[in-house]
């Protein structure tokens, strides 16, 4: 079995690539979709970026997911998103996005001693 | 419960398991091919249980059941041996496959055998997944292309007459299991994947009792290799 798998990275995704299953393009040829992959490890926790994959549509994301990324206990939920709806920021930004806050060492709540019962901060 | 029944539940978990591991590394893409080898390794979780089990009552090993009986002595059911061929035949072959298992251990879980009953409540867990897997493939290449339907076609052709062996009990079964609520997964999911419903067709049977297609023998040389040319031998 024959499948092309070409892969789309950030900001270089096109239109026409949507996720499969709602496109009405039946061709073998279509490529399946990168989609972004966010594990909660458990309750109470944020979900955070884990890495990515390829999949037909979003059915598929979840469970190769779920083959993927929790085959050792890593997670309780699973969020996937199409890698084309991240919008980035563009690195030459990163001068004048990045570099003012070098010098604000007091935007840091430093300066506070935290209780010990206070964890994920 | 008779001894032979167990192993019988080992041998199918462990020879499909064996199959689905000759995708390990050949998969159509990478995420199914860590897919259909989770199965894999999931089926042979189950066999080790139910192994581990049989070889207390009969005084031997998991291993000694699993590498050093011949293919007279295996009691898995065809289907469970049947080559890879395609990802529609190895998808289907799941989908029949997983199917069977979800009612086989559905009732097992009310087995007055503790043991069994505890692997069954175990394994159960994992087989909802297989088959909540296989079905959606079942429904993606069926309701898919041209091409992915033909093939599915082909598996059907190939694989349904595997199917009856299932339902007919081997002289250790003592409980038959009600075909229907089989019958109408498969109707269920045949009928969203636009794929028709076989009809009556002639049967194969004999897996259960020892009889087994050319393919085992395959298998077994394969899988038994190392233990039979290296008597003992330890990881």
């Amino acid at each position: 079995m024959n499948i092309d798998i070409r892969k789309y990275y950030y900001g270089d995704i096109p239109e026409d690539k949507g996720a499969g299953g709602n496109g009405n393009n039946s061709s073998s040829k279509e490529y399946w979709p990168l989609w972004e992959v966010f594990i909660r490890s458990k309750q109470g926790i944020d979900h955070k970026h884990v890495g990515s994959l390829h999949a037909a549509d979003a059915q598929m994301a979840i469970e190769n997911a779920r083959d993927v990324y929790t085959r050792r206990m890593e997670g309780v939920s699973i969020w996937v998103v199409e890698s084309k709806y991240i919008h980035a920021s563009n690195p030459d930004d990163a001068a004048a996005f990045y570099e003012p806050a070098n010098d604000k060492v007091y935007r840091h709540p430093t300066f506070y001693d935290l209780p010990d019962e206070l964890t994920h901060m | 419960m008779n001894t032979d029944y167990i192993v019988h539940l080992a041998d199918n978990a462990l020879i499909l398991g064996q199959r689905n591991s000759e995708w390990c590394g050949h998969g159509p893409v990478l995420e199914q091919d860590i897919a259909i080898t989770n199965i894999s390794l999931d089926l042979v979780g189950q066999a080790r249980s139910f192994y581990q089990y049989a070889a207390e009552r009969l005084g031997s090993t998991e291993d000694k059941l699993a590498y050093l009986r011949d293919a007279l002595d295996f009691k898995n059911c065809l289907l469970c041996e049947l080559p890879n061929g395609d990802w529609a035949q190895t998808i289907l072959r799941q989908f029949f496959f997983s199917s069977y298992q979800y009612i086989l251990y559905q009732q097992l879980q009310q087995s007055p055998d503790e043991r069994l009953a505890a692997i069954a409540e175990k394994s159960l867990k994992e087989v909802t997944y297989h088959v909540r897997w296989s079905s959606e493939w079942v429904i993606r290449l069926g309701d898919g292309t041209e091409e992915s339907h033909g093939r599915m076609l082909k598996a059907i052709e190939y694989l349904w007459p595997f199917t009856g062996e299932l339902f007919i009990p081997a002289f250790y079964e003592q409980t038959p299991l009600n075909k229907e609520p089989w019958q109408q997964r498969v109707e269920e999911i045949f009928t969203e994947a636009t794929l028709p419903i076989p009809g009556q067709v002639w049967m194969q049977s004999g897996g259960k009792e020892g009889r087994h297609t050319e393919h085992l023998g395959y298998i077994l040389a394969e899988m038994q290799y190392m233990q039979r040319a290296y008597p003992d031998c330890e990881w």
